[in-house]
Formats: structure tokens, sequence, C-alpha cells
């Protein structure tokens, strides 16, 4: 190791932090192309309608304005497309209406875009847009999902009762034999509330084309430059990938909205071709309300069936998953192989059946946010075993503990597809037991109780699968794209190092984290070793970063390309110390000859490579670059148990969160301070939702929270400090050991704090509590239970 | 934002004539309020008037009244030793306006002029009866606010300065939005020379009122025991995705309860 610890489990300070605390980020909104015009979408003020007439004579003579497009002017350019199908029971596809990038006769939600202006400033576009002169006929919104798919107005003519698709896992027969013999059957209905991402940077994208090479530049807020560019060039534009390059440059967060390619990025590039200058588009925060992808938004019906003594025997639930108005990039995946597959949880239940209905509305399109489907799949499990250990007179601790998979287990292969590779859910509990001085409670209750305050405590043990995704697996389950990570290792003649990763840091601290991979396997410190991503000029296909597969799969990858790099330089080495392959040991930067004092250093032999004077040029080339693609061989399967205890004023229904405890297992942890960080801004999100955050429509389909007025965000003051801890079981089949660490918050946090708000009610004959547990909410609750 | 003329005032009188004189103006004092409205389209206007040099800001105590300048922001009136001493609530409640950058912006007679129905100043002049001085008149507290976002202000008046009586006791408690944090239900509350009063502001379908029922009840024992179970006229109350009718309605009286506690 060099000097100074930079390599795996090193606490290093993120790098990229320099520049994002002193304001020296470059966002994509601070970049600016030279003759740059702005656009301004006009987009739909209603959730749907038809469009009888729309008149852009006015906009395309108002001052500044270079060009005003709707759908009509977009002949040739295909719809955005949807990466991953799915089927109905009976095998036919999923319906997959068209998404134009403009709207095409038609509105479908608040937000839907109808035109776009380009004018040389923002404030002339903005402006230009308000003389579009549109008559719309609006037609009844399609807004809660229970009466969608009863049929009445269709969202897309071609989907019959609003329905995508009606999907199954697990054998209903068979598990409901189970139910019809079991000592009890606790049942629970779910609505697991719909979520706006809100990344601090708002989207923003800018089209650039090159008439002299012919060559599209694509500037844009994305965790995935690779994705886009796919199916943007072969998908919505036709523009072959040579001749398109794609830049995220530094990202201001994501959480999965900005995964999916938006109608604004073909938009811009198009334009741009059109034009002849860059088209440049940043949105409105507004803007982002009703265009960025929002998440979660189930209802839920869910059964579990136990012997009396609390062991689990089966488990059926059926969810309406709401789609939105056009799927989006992944949005099928994220109800059924993201969720119903871990409907088995930490837990051996044996027979599981999981039935989901994807259904349109009139609102924005609904997919992947943080956790993507692990959120709702842990949140049914834990409320319902909340509820049925009430029922029974069981601890929580002890129904839990019953039915875990015994580290002995593993590989365990659950009745849901997933085979999970290791786990210890003990550990991981018993950690949090003692972090959250669980012993203590009943004195911390009973003081609370002299202030008219009641307590509660709520567990959750979740395990989640990410690090996506084995390719062949993925592709049979309907995914239209490979889950494969790249990386390319440039060693240069003066010994530092550039490495060039598919995978996208916009918040995760890769440039670090990465780094410290380099440091681990070469011995440079991690001052010596640039990542370099985002550009796909630069960087070898890569499919991005969501999905917590960065370390996973791009880290495996690097290590993967680095095993490479040592491999060729030991045959450096080992002709410049005329010694044999076999006799070279690499350690701490250094190449030995064993059982002599030669050595050299790795330094010495990368400038070899590049001025090759004394060098097997007969048998090796020139060099030291390597490359990967990883492909890897199973999810990886992170888990933990979060506990919260929370103070409830029954007089007001505030709920004050005393103490949130995470202790998780995300396999070999690189940089610690980077892990808890994850986790800090996960449970951060998972408590949002719980309490704060929750996007509503009024039966019109308008968008009743658009803005933080009525949206409420987590802030500071909401959080209490948390307690966390790791306890690590290495992952089988990557060669870091990782499982990923980045939604687990969101995916443990939600119920716990459910779970404990009703614990802390149920005296009062509460039984359950919807989402967001506002103060409202709450109250009412309480009101009802008396 | 549409463009306007801008132009700054001498005195209370000449931004009174100025803005008469305008064809759309308007006064503008922090712009806490007025700048975000223009900017989403809310308000337009051809000038803006800037009270910023109009001399109207300062806080004075004589005797038993606490002056405040219309001009002065709230950082100034939550950290002026003369109103923390004579009227803690008053510093108080303006400690909790907005966030720092608000505070160090906002004042006092840009909010009683707006009367926001969740903002917290006019349940202040309301329930200490305060005296609002405009370059034209006086006008009392009970007399001044006149529905949501509507008061008894003529075109072009300006307020100069309100006066707030001290009381023997007052509490202002504030129960935020979650979302914007602007009072969902906040209740002032005071004993002294104008008698009892509990202001609720948050809370009303026309902005701030007197909750009359409660300052009865108060007239037989100032303490919290009297309002145990009290709640507002459900009819009275706005109602929204944070708050319908009934639960305001409950909160009124259970935070008009925690205004009398922190008030003894």
């Amino acid at each position: 190791m060099p000097d100074g610890n930079t390599g795996i489990g090193a606490a290093v300070k993120r790098k990229e932090d320099r520049r994002f605390l002193t304001g020296k980020g470059r966002f994509t909104d601070d970049i600016n192309r030279p003759n740059q015009t702005f656009a301004y979408f006009l987009r739909s003020s209603v959730a749907h309608a038809n469009i009888k007439s729309l008149d852009t004579s006015a906009a395309l003579t108002a001052e500044g304005v270079i060009a005003v497009y709707t759908n009509e002017d977009m002949e040739g350019v295909g719809g955005v497309p949807c990466g991953w199908g799915l089927t109905f029971q009976n095998g036919d596809p999923m319906v997959e209406p068209v998404h134009p990038v403009l709207a095409a006769g038609k509105v479908r939600h608040v937000g839907d875009p109808i035109a776009v202006v380009i004018a040389e400033t923002k404030k002339q576009a903005k402006a230009a847009a308000a003389l579009i002169k549109i008559d719309l006929e609006d037609l009844p919104a399609v807004v809660n999902m229970t009466n969608a798919v009863e049929g009445g107005t269709l969202v897309h003519e071609e989907a019959a009762n609003n329905i995508c698709y009606d999907w199954a896992i697990g054998d209903k027969d068979e598990v409901d034999k189970v139910f019809d013999g079991a000592d009890h059957v606790t049942s629970i209905e779910i609505v697991n509330n719909r979520l706006i991402p809100n990344a601090i940077e708002p989207r923003a994208a800018i089209g650039d084309y090159d008439a002299v090479s012919q060559k599209y530049t694509l500037y844009t807020t994305t965790q995935s430059p690779h994705l886009i560019r796919l199916l943007m060039g072969a998908f919505v534009l036709q523009i072959p990938e040579h001749k398109l390059r794609v830049v995220a440059p530094d990202v201001g967060g994501g959480f999965g909205s900005k995964t999916f390619h938006y109608a604004e990025e073909a938009m811009v590039t198009w334009a741009a071709g059109q034009l002849g200058r860059p088209v440049k588009w940043t949105a409105e925060r507004s803007e982002s309300f009703i265009s960025d992808a929002h998440g979660r938004d189930h209802i839920t019906t869910a059964e579990l069936a136990l012997s009396k003594d609390g062991t689990f025997l089966a488990f059926r639930e059926r969810t309406l998953a709401n789609m939105g108005a056009y799927l989006s990039t992944f949005a099928p995946a994220v109800p059924t192989y993201l969720h119903s597959t871990l409907l088995a949880g930490v837990y051996t239940t044996p027979m599981i059946y999981s039935n989901i209905i994807a259904v349109f509305t009139n609102t924005v399109a609904v997919d992947a946010y943080r956790g993507a489907g692990r959120p709702e799949a842990t949140y049914t499990l834990e409320r319902i075993i909340d509820r049925a250990a009430r029922e029974l007179g069981i601890d929580q601790v002890d129904i839990r503990r019953k039915n875990f998979i015994q580290p002995d287990a593993f590989p365990y292969q659950t009745p849901v597809a997933l085979e999970y590779d290791s786990g210890n859910y003990e550990a991981t509990l018993a950690s949090a037991l003692k972090g959250a001085d669980v012993d203590g409670f009943e004195a911390r209750k009973a003081e609370a109780a002299k202030n008219g305050k009641l307590r509660g405590l709520g567990y959750s043990t979740y395990v989640e699968a990410c690090g996506a995704a084995p390719s062949a697996v993925a592709g049979a389950l309907g995914a239209r794209a490979g889950l494969y990570e790249s990386a390319n290792v440039r060693v240069h003649p003066t010994g530092s190092i550039t490495v060039f990763t598919g995978s996208h840091s916009h918040g995760q601290g890769h440039e670090t984290a990465f780094a410290q991979l380099v440091s681990e396997q070469i011995g440079v410190d991690i001052e010596n070793v640039e990542i370099s991503h985002g550009d796909t000029d630069q960087i070898p296909f890569g499919m991005g970063t969501y999905a917590s597969r960065s370390l996973a799969v791009g880290g495996s990858a690097i290590v993967k390309a680095l095993d490479k790099i040592i491999d060729k330089s030991k045959k450096i080495a080992a002709h410049i110390m005329e010694a044999a392959e076999s006799d070279i040991e690499f350690e701490d930067g250094t190449f030995k000859v064993a059982g002599t004092d030669k050595s050299m250093g790795f330094g010495e032999v990368a400038l070899a490579a590049y001025i090759p004077h004394n060098y097997p040029l007969d048998v090796l080339e020139p060099g030291l670059e390597e490359s990967a693609f990883y492909d890897p061989a199973n999810f990886t399967f992170p888990a933990g148990c979060h506990i919260c205890e929370v103070e409830v004023d029954p007089s007001t229904g505030v709920v004050e969160i005393t103490n949130f405890t995470a202790a998780d297992d995300p396999g070999t942890v690189i940089n610690p301070i980077i892990v808890e960080g994850q986790i800090h801004g996960g449970v951060a999100q998972g408590i949002g939702q719980a309490l704060l955050e929750g996007c509503i429509y009024d039966d019109n389909g308008q968008l009743i929270t658009g803005s933080y007025m009525d949206y409420t965000m987590p802030r500071a003051d909401d959080l209490p400090s948390y307690v966390v801890s790791t306890e690590s079981t290495k992952c089988t089949h990557n060669p870091l050991g990782v499982k990923g660490v980045g939604e687990v918050g969101t995916i443990g946090a939600t119920p716990a704090v459910i779970n404990a708000i009703v614990d802390a009610l149920s005296e009062l004959g509460v039984t359950d509590m919807p989402m967001p547990a506002t103060p409202q909410t709450v109250w009412r609750a309480i009101q009802e239970a008396s | 934002m549409s463009e306007f003329n801008y132009a700054m005032a001498s005195s209370a009188d000449d931004a009174s004539a100025q803005v008469k004189g305008t064809g759309d103006g308007s006064l503008i004092a922090g712009g806490m309020t007025l700048i975000p409205s223009i900017k989403l389209g809310l308000a337009t206007h051809t000038d803006l008037i800037d009270l910023a040099g109009a001399g109207l800001s300062g806080i004075s105590v004589e005797g038993t009244t606490v002056t405040i300048g219309a001009m002065t922001r709230h950082v100034d009136v939550a950290s002026s030793k003369e109103v923390v001493n004579a009227i803690p609530a008053l510093s108080g409640l303006a400690s909790g306006i907005g966030d720092p950058q608000v505070r160090n912006r906002g004042t006092i007679g840009g909010s009683v002029a707006n009367n926001d129905p969740a903002a917290d100043y006019p349940a202040a002049c309301l329930g200490l009866g305060a005296m609002i001085k405009t370059n034209d008149r006086e006008i009392s507290a009970d007399d001044f606010f006149a529905g949501l976002f509507t008061t008894a202000l003529k075109e072009g008046e300006v307020i100069t300065s309100v006066g707030f009586p001290i009381p023997e006791r007052a509490a202002y408690v504030k129960f935020p939005n979650p979302a914007s944090r602007y009072a969902l239900v906040g209740v002032f509350v005071s004993d002294g020379p104008m008698g009892i009063r509990v202001a609720v502001t948050g809370a009303g379908i026309s902005g701030v009122y007197r909750e009359s029922s409660f300052e009865s009840a108060l007239s037989g024992a100032w303490e919290p025991a009297t309002l145990d179970g009290v709640k507002a006229d459900e009819s009275s109350m706005a109602s929204d995705i944070h708050a319908a009718a009934d639960y305001r309605a409950h909160l009124v009286g259970e935070i008009a309860r925690r205004a009398i506690a922190a008030s003894v």
C-alpha cells in the first residue's frame, strides 16, 4: 500500500468535492456553445384532450424567434422508445403505444410537450410560446387506476381497459392451496405513494450539429450516455452511432430519473441539425415536476399465510402499477422483474404468487426511482409481517428471525427466480438492535407518555437485488439491451493512469472510489489516477449508472482490465529482469523476482512499455492499455436491518423521528465515507416517502403538488442523526465481493418508519397508516380508530 | 419577467404620489412576495416604486407602545433588544418568518399591506390590537384586515409604521405547513390594554381573524385548561391537501391552547 492508504477500505475524502463545493462544477447548463439558440417547450396544461388546431404563426414572427416545431414538422422522426418489453400471461406482447417526441393529435398528461419554440434568447422563446394558439377538445381524464382498468375513457386506443400488460410469476393454484389450508392469513391493502424525483439539478440538454464532419453532439443531464446514444440514434433520429456523440458532464443527482431517454434530448438534437446552430434547453423547476419521470405509484393487495407459530407458508399479491401516459425506458420492468422477484425478502417463504397489472393514466410517465420496485416489495412485506406479528401476538423481531434464510443456506434459490449468493441477516439485525438501544425503549416510551407523547419502534429487514445484470437473464426477461459494463485502463508512459469507465458519476463519488480500486491493485496513489466518464467519444460502450450497479459491474470491469495490465506488466518485468514470468511477484506497486533482491517499480515498467528498447517485441506489443467488458454472473443482494423510533404527538399528529438505526450489508466496503453518505441520502429519501413526499393529482389530472409550496421535500430538521453500521458478507461472484449500497436506504427505511408509527398508535386502535404520514393523516387515523 | 420602470421614493408621501401617478405601478418593500409573483407571471406592473430610501425603518419603545417602522426587516425585529424586552412574542414571531434570506429582506409593512392569509404579522397586529399608521391616517388592526390579500388601504396609501401596545402577557405559536412552512395555523394570544385577544392566521377562509369564542372563555381563566377540547367553527376554515377543514378547526383550538401555555 502506498503511504496514506488510498486503496480498498480507505476513508479518503472525495476528489470531486473540491470542484462541487467551490462552485466549479461544469453542469450542462454551464456549457455554452458558440452561436447557440434556446428552446422553450409549450406543454399541455390539461390532462387529456384532442388537439383540434394548432396555430404557430404568431409565435413564428415574434421577436428573436428562429423556428417553431410541432409534430407535423417531424416526419421521419421516430417515437421515444421503451427499452424493456414484457408480455401478458398468455404470451401476448405488452401494449406499446407510440410515444411521439411532440404530441401528435392528442395530449395525454399535464406537461405533455406540444410545440417547441427556438429563439435567440430563452426569454424570447418563452414569450413567443405564449403566442401559440391551441384549440383543445377536453376529454375525461383517466387518473384513478382502479377506475382506469374498468374501461371507459382510454388513454391509448390500443390499450383495452388502459392495461399495458397483465403479468404474473408463481403458480397461483399451488399457492392458493397453501392459503386454503393455513392456520392464519393476514391481509393488507397498500398504496405505495407516487413520488417526484427532484434531483437538485433540473434536466437540461444541448444539441449541436457540425456540418463539416456531419456529426451530432448532445450534451445532456443523463446517467447513461451510451444508452441515450443507442436509443436516440437508432430509434428516434436514425443517426449512426459513429456520427453521434453524447456527453454527460457533471450531473447534479439523478436517482434514476436521469437514466431514461427523454423527448427533449431528441428534440434539441434534431433541431440543431435542422437549424445548423446549437439548441439549448434547461428545464424550469415547475417544468421538471411535469416532465421528469415520477416514481413508485402502486396499489397492492397482499396476503400472507402463516402457521400459528408464525412460520410463513405462502405469500400472494396483486398490484396495479401506474405507467403514466407513455412508457418510459425501463418502466415495464420496475413492478415486475425489480419488484415481484423480491417478494421472498430475507425469508424462507416457499410459495409465492404475484400478479402485476400495468396501467396507463393521464399522468406523467412513471419509471425507476431510487430503489425502483424493491422499495415497493420491501414495504409490502415488512408491513404485512408487522401486521401478522400483531395479529398472532408474536414479537416483531422473533417473527422475522424465525423465518430468516440462514447463513448456511446460501446460495439460496428463492421461489421467485432470484438466487441469492450470500448473506447474514442475523448479523445486521443484531447490529441494528444494539445501535437502536432496543432494550431501553420501554423506559423511553414511559417517559414520553408522561408528556402525552406516544413512542413506537418499527423494524424493517430487507434484501434487495441490484448490480444489474446478467445480460442473458435480462434479455430473457425482455430487456432490449445488455447489462455489462466497460472499462479501459490507459497507463501513461510516465506511470499515471486514466480509467475510462462506462459507469457515470452523478453523486456516487466514482472519481474517488474507482481510483481506490486502481490504487489497491496497482499500488499508485489515487492522485495519480484519473477516472474519466460521461463522453461516448472517449469511453467504450457502457450501460451507465442506476440499479446500484457501478461498483459491482463497472468496478469489476476495471478490476478485469487491471488484471490484464498486471499480466502484461509481469511479462515486461520478466524480460527486463531476465527472469521467468512465473517468478515475478507484484506487490505494493513493485515487481520482484522471487528469491532475489531484484525489483522494478510499476512506473519503470510503464515507461518501458512505451519506450520499448529493452523489450520482448517479438512476442509482446508495446504500450500498456487494456479494456474489459464485464457481464455479471448474477444480480447482487445487499441486505440489512433498519430500526426507526418515533414519537407521535396525538393532539396534532406530528411524528418526530427520535432515532434511526441502519445496519446494512453492502458487501466489501471500498470507501466507508461514501458508503455512509449513500445510506444517509437513501434513508433521507426513504423517510421522505414515509412522512413527507406525495405527488397528488386531482380527478381532472391536474397536478396539485406542482411546486415546493405543496410537495414536501425532506429538510435537515426533519431528520435525526442516524446510527449507521455495516456488516459485510462478500458477494461470491464478482472479484471485489461488492454488493452495492446506493438504494438500500430508500428500500429499508420507509417500512421501518411506518411500522414505528403503527406501533406508537396501536394502543389507540390504529392498525394502518397511509403514506405520507403527514400530521393530518396521522391525526385522522387516530380519530377514526377511536 | 416582464419589464418595468424603477424609481426610488424619498418619503412615504413621495412614494404615494409616485405610485398614484403610474399606470399600473406598485410599491416595493422587501420584495419577498412581489418579486416571485412577478417572476411567476402572477403580477405585472408598469412601475415599481422602491421604499428602501424613504426613511421608514426603525424601532422605538415609548411608554406603553412599541413602534416599528414599516420598512423594518424581520431580522431586525427578531434581534431587537427593545422588542425582546417589551414584547418577546413579537420578536419570536419575526424570528420564525420564512428563512434567514427572507428575514434579511422582508419587512413588516410589506407583510401587513399584503395580508397573505398565512402570514404571521397580521396575527400579531390583530392579536395585540395594533395601530397601523399610514401617510394619511391611523387604522386599528380590527378595521384593517378585510379578507384574503385585502386591507383597508386606499389606492396609493403607504404604511409608515405599526404601533403595538405592550401587553401583560402574550405568545405566538405557529404550526407550519410541512411543505411551504407558512403558518398552517398560527395563533397569537395576548392579555393587556387591548383586552383579551386570540388572533388566528393560516386557518380561516377569509384570512386572519379573531376567535371570539376563545376570547370569551379566557376571560374566565387565562390558563391552557380553559381551551381544552375547544375548536374553531369548521365552516369558516380553509381546506387544502395539507389540512382539511375539520383538522384545521381542531388545530386552531390545540395551537391556541399551546399559546396560552407559552404565555404564562
